[in-house]
């Protein structure tokens, strides 16, 4: 099904296959299903408490209970902790943005450590957002909404982890904000960062992604290329509900 | 007048070891989520160990400061790694009944080999005798261990509010699991937290050693204290923690100057008045 999707050169960075995840009882993945290519933006559309949250986090190592398989970079990650997966460059962007009250913005900053060379410099990242140079002794949650987001995403560029994980960077952020953050996602991806993007916001998600899948009920039930957006249009608005 | 000084001085030290235990216990409460009961205990050890090195080993005070917390901090990760961390997400009194077990079974075997009466442990020769201050005559070694205690405190602030190393701390305090999918090591960063506050108590337990005897029950007594002392600073506020510690000892020591009878009671007074106030403590964020 979702295989149908067309794709761009470039090798898996990440497969995942048969995964299921569990909340202690809840069974809340039922088998999913869908894969990542090097450079690719790749967008998770599904209703609210779909499962493409728990998705990310499953690859991120940090729902307790997990099985299937998820492979980065060849290697299956699906029993490594969490801090292992970030080492091998995997970085991730939490829903409600992880900004920590009791770090400034400079130490929440550089609070992710180096996993590899090749990470924006802090003049790259204040280059791509200025306002949070101007607020580095500023308390962490005393930003705004839009600057916590561009804060969560900056954070995690340092690092030189080259696979982003982004769980709904535009969720209740003003337009001209999530337009700041669409001409990052851009510019991150031409600079060769594969992104992997979970959004409920369709219209913002189609100004960057390369494919999507769409997650339901625990399971990846359809998958299609950009390029494919228009024939899929009808389909789309089912699966949504909007 | 002399009294008021002298009163203000036992103050002084005593607040110098509500200080660097309430300070551990903050640490660990912060990371761990643990009422480390076991604080008085392990601050007994510190002192029993500085007591086995001199009588054993023949290893000196100085020494003793290094090696007693470093002894007793790696005692406390063994008890983090085979028994604290299965706590983790239970409730809080799980952790109370673990430690407060823990320290039962400590103070019971001390107790079994060395009673229940004072061993004697000298103060070095550095620092004997005193000083004429004109106003009151100050022991050295008393003097010395308000001032090195106020310098550890304010190194631990200092670490945990100004360092990197702090930064990942306190980041770990408020969101482990967001922390460690960063890749930083988190599980290592609370054992080593648990030493950290541990070896504090064993600090405070040698410093105390040649004031107060070395006796296996030493710390059962202080650490009721302390614990009125923590809930009035508030939980988890370092700073909180020290200025807490240091100011109550003065108030008792003030009180028994003042009104003797009410010197054992004053720290409890304070503490119900403040959890009707204000029951989060003087410097305590919200949870």
């Amino acid at each position: 099904m979702a295989e149908a999707a067309a794709k761009p050169a470039g090798a898996d960075i990440l497969s995942v296959s048969d995964l299921q995840a569990w909340y202690g009882e809840s069974h809340i993945l039922h088998g999913i299903n869908f894969n990542v290519k090097a450079g690719e933006v790749v967008t998770l559309l599904g209703r609210n408490g779909a499962g493409k949250t728990t998705t990310l986090k499953s690859v991120m190592g940090i729902i307790g209970k997990r099985t299937g398989s998820i492979r980065f970079n060849n290697e299956d990650i699906i029993r490594a902790s969490s801090d292992r997966i970030a080492r091998m460059g995997v970085a991730f962007c939490p829903e409600e943005r992880g900004i920590f009250a009791s770090l400034d913005v400079r130490e929440n900053l550089l609070l992710p450590p180096i996993v590899r060379p090749g990470g924006l410099s802090l003049d790259q990242i204040f280059e791509l957002f200025p306002n949070l140079k101007e607020r580095l002794n500023s308390q962490g949650t005393k930003l705004s909404g839009g600057e916590q987001q561009m804060l969560a995403i900056a954070r995690i560029l340092r690092t030189g982890a080259r696979f982003l994980m982004l769980d709904e960077p535009t969720e209740g952020l003003a337009p001209v904000i999530i337009q700041q953050i669409g001409h990052t996602i851009a510019r991150l991806k031409s600079e060769g960062f594969t992104i992997l993007l979970v959004e409920q916001n369709f219209r913002f998600a189609s100004t960057v992604a390369d494919r999507y899948y769409i997650v339901e009920h625990g399971k990846v039930i359809d998958g299609f290329a950009n390029s494919e957006l228009s024939a899929n249009m009808d389909k789309l608005h089912t699966y949504l509900g909007v | 007048m002399q009294a008021l000084y002298a009163q203000l001085l036992v103050g002084l030290i005593n607040g110098s070891f509500y200080a660097l235990l309430s300070l551990g216990l903050a640490v660990i409460f912060g990371m761990l989520n643990i009422i480390n009961f076991a604080h008085g205990a392990l601050y007994m050890m510190g002192a029993f160990c500085a007591y086995f090195l001199l009588n054993v080993a023949g290893i000196g005070y100085w020494p003793a400061l290094i090696i007693a917390p470093i002894v007793v901090g790696i005692f406390g990760m063994i008890l983090e790694r085979t028994m604290l961390q299965w706590l983790a997400g239970l409730d809080h009194l799980y952790g109370l009944l673990l430690t407060f077990g823990i320290a039962l079974i400590v103070q019971g075997v001390f107790q079994n080999y060395f009673g229940s009466s004072g061993l004697p442990y000298a103060i070095p020769d550095e620092l004997k005798g005193g000083m004429n201050l004109g106003f009151m005559f100050l022991p050295i070694y008393r003097g010395w261990v308000v001032v090195f205690s106020l310098v550890v405190c304010i190194a631990t602030w200092y670490l945990i509010e100004k360092t990197r190393l702090g930064a990942n701390l306190r980041a770990a305090t408020e969101n482990p699991t967001l922390v460690r999918a960063f890749g930083i090591n988190v599980p290592r960063m609370i054992t080593l937290t648990y030493g950290l506050g541990v070896g504090l108590a064993a600090l405070a337990g040698v410093l105390s050693a040649p004031i107060n005897q070395v006796r296996p029950l030493m710390g059962a007594d202080l650490i009721i204290v302390v614990f009125a002392v923590v809930v009035i600073g508030g939980m988890g506020s370092i700073m909180g923690s020290i200025i807490t510690g240091f100011a109550l000892g003065v108030i008792e020591g003030l009180t028994k100057y003042f009104y003797p009878e009410a010197s054992n009671t004053v720290v409890f007074v304070l503490m119900v008045l403040v959890l009707l106030v204000k029951p989060t403590g003087l410097t305590g964020r919200a949870a």
